[in-house]
């Protein structure tokens, strides 16, 4: 997992709430045995048309689209299925964050075991930010994961909120089954305090 | 909290768990009894053991099926099928080598116990009370119907679990759901849940498990109360529960994996310590007249949004926030539908009954009562997809595969199938179908096709008329 510090960047707005995984990566795409290659299956269904071509009213379809690292979406981001593929495909394409005012559970986990993170702001400032992409394309956006705030182009900033765990995993590149394994001293204590439970 | 404090079943079977309980700085490390695991969400968990040259820690806690992308058409007489999509073959084929390589019981198509993975983890009587259970599949919620933490999980923390047995996770917060009150006739554990997704939205449960109580669940069986647990995650809850009871240790007596003579008496001892304790407290209350349900159906693109089937389609224009205006728009614009209308006497091309949420001998059963000397209307293709092998065997052995056939319907072999058409059981772009599964995203039963989620009554009901039924005419009509 790439180490996750900063971010500056441009952002795409998906102006949605609810976007589910089935929508993020449909699932005919889910017969891999590989975490690569998801990126261009990314929104595949709202992404191109019947004949494979790209939408050009789809907002991953747009020139400014292409250097975004930021998705801005609407509430309950990553509902539905736990396909981890969802976040594979988002990183696949190029994502690092997602902007939402709220995160569904098992998605906020898989992404944050990847290196992908949400960034969960209040709905206002959701709205700040959507408005401030659709008057300039190229806002630029700060993301600082050791501070835990999220920067507008003015400098204004707000905090978001991170599994402290999760962050420092993030913020040194390491994922958490180092930290499980090493665990192993009171896992097999614990199964043998309970022997014969089940 | 304190031992001595009144705890929540969650509560309990949490402690129960705790290897090293949580901290500001680090989540709780949880242990896991039974892992569940199937083709699509494994295969980069056992490429991770493989690059850290890590082994299952737990085998005989853990165990394979084949479900997601399995052909549902006819076996031959070794139960094996070609599987034509060269994509799902190879996944299937990594399945065998990952369960052969690393000793992982797999019940593969050609096995007696095959079938989709939260109808045969109760079935063999492996779900069980008290237990953690984990699958890399939203819809492990399931399981809490026996009294069990069950919950989904991403394929990165199946790694964890298959090399450590053990799951870093935060506590959840606990909502209680309490329905009282009878059922009407027609009206099933199908429409409880929908009218619970539709009351409190998607997303209306995140960071919660939901604990069900009230008479009418301890009215239900346990196959009604899979159906209820089962789609817990579509109100975006963590997982769902349901305190064991007579009911339950009477469906888990002489199955396979369940406690035999004196282990069972143990058990059953244990067991009985799993119901909230008086004066628990949760951190939200929901309450549900269940006897004032009427049959639900969904008219959009997300569980939550679901109507009484003579209840007209919601109109955009009533809604006050902006958001969710477009939600509704959108979900309309994509199911093709008009607001104020009826969907009562709408037409369906496709009926599917099926899925791990009502796909077992009762719901076939129910549907079979209606269609018993129907026919399905010229315009519709039905397929009933049994949920295992054994809910195939049980219902051969009963004669419902011959009032569906004899009705026209297409009786499958068991798999995930039109749920989540991975396997070639799909609609086709526009179509609309009565759907008994979970989920009516957007292309979630096949590209561009357009789902309305329901019963297995209201299925068989529209499945006869061809158009969208009130299933309380067909139940009251026989
Ligand atoms: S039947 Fe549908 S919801 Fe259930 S496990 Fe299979 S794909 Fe998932």
């Amino acid at each position: 997992m790439e180490p996750f510090v900063t971010l500056r960047t441009t952002a795409v707005v998906l102006p949605l709430e609810n976007v589910d995984t089935d929508q993020i990566i449909p699932a005919r795409f889910l017969k891999t045995t590989d975490r690569l290659g998801l990126g261009n299956d990314l929104f595949a269904d709202w992404r191109y048309d019947v004949s494979g071509a790209p939408r050009p009213e789809f907002v991953l379809n747009r020139p400014e689209a292409k250097a975004a690292q930021l998705l801005v979406a609407g509430r309950n981001f990553g509902c539905g299925s736990s396909r981890e593929h969802a976040p594979w495909a988002l990183l696949g394409y190029g994502f690092r964050a997602v902007v939402s005012s709220e995160f569904a559970d098992i998605f906020r986990n898989n992404a944050l075991g990847n290196g992908l993170l949400p960034v969960a702001l209040p709905e206002a400032a959701v709205e700040r930010v959507a408005a401030l992409i659709a008057a300039h394309a190229d806002s630029k956006f700060t993301i600082d994961l050791a501070s835990t705030t999220f920067a507008l182009p003015s400098g204004e900033r707000f905090d978001f909120p991170v599994d402290p765990f999760a962050r420092h995993c993030m913020l040194q590149g390491v994922d958490q089954l180092g930290y499980l394994a090493a665990k192993e001293p009171e896992i097999s204590a614990f199964e043998r305090a309970r022997a014969g439970a089940y | 909290m304190t031992q001595s404090s009144p705890r929540t079943l969650f509560a309990k079977l949490w402690d129960d768990h705790l290897i090293q309980a949580e901290s500001e700085s680090t989540p709780a490390v949880l242990y896991v009894d039974l892992h569940l695991v199937h083709e699509v969400t494994s295969p980069q968990a056992f490429s991770v053991l493989r690059e850290r040259r890590l082994e299952v820690r737990r085998p005989d806690r853990t165990l394979a099926t084949m479900d997601h992308s399995t052909p549902t058409t006819p076996r031959g007489a070794d139960r094996r099928v070609p599987i034509i999509d060269l994509k799902a073959r190879a996944q299937l084929a990594q399945l065998e080598r990952n369960c052969a390589d690393f000793g992982v019981p797999l019940y593969a198509l050609d096995n007696e116990h095959q079938g989709i993975v939260h109808v045969i983890g109760p079935e063999l009587g492996l779900t069980q009370p008290g237990m953690t259970i984990v699958c890399g599949d939203s819809h492990t919620s399931t399981h809490g119907a026996f009294g069990a933490l069950a919950f989904g999980i991403g394929t990165s923390e199946v790694a964890h679990v298959l090399a450590t047995q053990c799951l870093l996770q935060r506590r959840a917060r606990t909502m209680e759901v309490r329905m009282d009150g009878v059922l009407a006739p027609g009206i099933t554990a199908k429409d409880l849940i929908l009218r619970l997704i539709a009351e409190i939205g998607v997303g209306g449960a995140t960071g919660h498990v939901l604990e069900y109580s009230g008479s009418a669940i301890q009215a239900m069986s346990m196959e009604e109360r899979m159906t209820v647990c089962n789609m817990s995650i579509e109100a975006g809850a963590r997982a769902g529960m349901i305190a064991p009871d007579d009911t339950t240790y009477e469906y888990l007596a002489g199955r396979p994996y369940a406690p035999q003579d004196a282990h069972w008496d143990r058990a059953l001892a244990r067991w009985r310590t799993f119901a909230a304790d008086p004066g628990s407290a949760h951190d939200r209350t929901v309450v549900l007249d269940a006897s004032s349900i009427k049959p639900m159906i969904t008219y959009g693109t997300n569980p939550g949004m679901g109507i009484a089937v003579d209840a007209p389609v919601p109109t955009p224009s009533h809604l006050s926030d902006a958001s969710e205006r477009r939600a509704l728009e959108k979900a309309l614009q994509y199911m093709a539908l008009t607001p104020g209308e009826s969907l009562l006497g709408k037409s369906v091309d496709v009926v599917f009954l099926g899925s791990c949420t009502n796909s077992r001998i009762s719901d076939l059963r129910l549907a079979a009562g209606v269609m018993r000397g129907q026919r399905v209307a010229s315009t519709v293709r039905m397929l009933v997809v049994p949920g295992s092998q054994e809910v195939k065997r049980q219902a051969e052995a009963e004669g419902l595969d011959e009032i569906f056939r004899a009705a026209g319907a297409e009786w499958r072999e068991a798999g995930c199938s039109m749920c989540i058409a991975m396997n070639g059981d799909e609609l086709r772009a526009g179509q609309y179908a009565v759907s008994t599964s979970n989920r009516n995203f957007e292309g979630r039963q096949g590209k561009g096709g357009r789902t309305f989620l329901a019963s297995p009554l209201t299925a068989a009901a529209t499945a006869i008329a061809g158009t969208i039924a009130d299933a309380r005419t067909y139940v009251r009509g026989r």
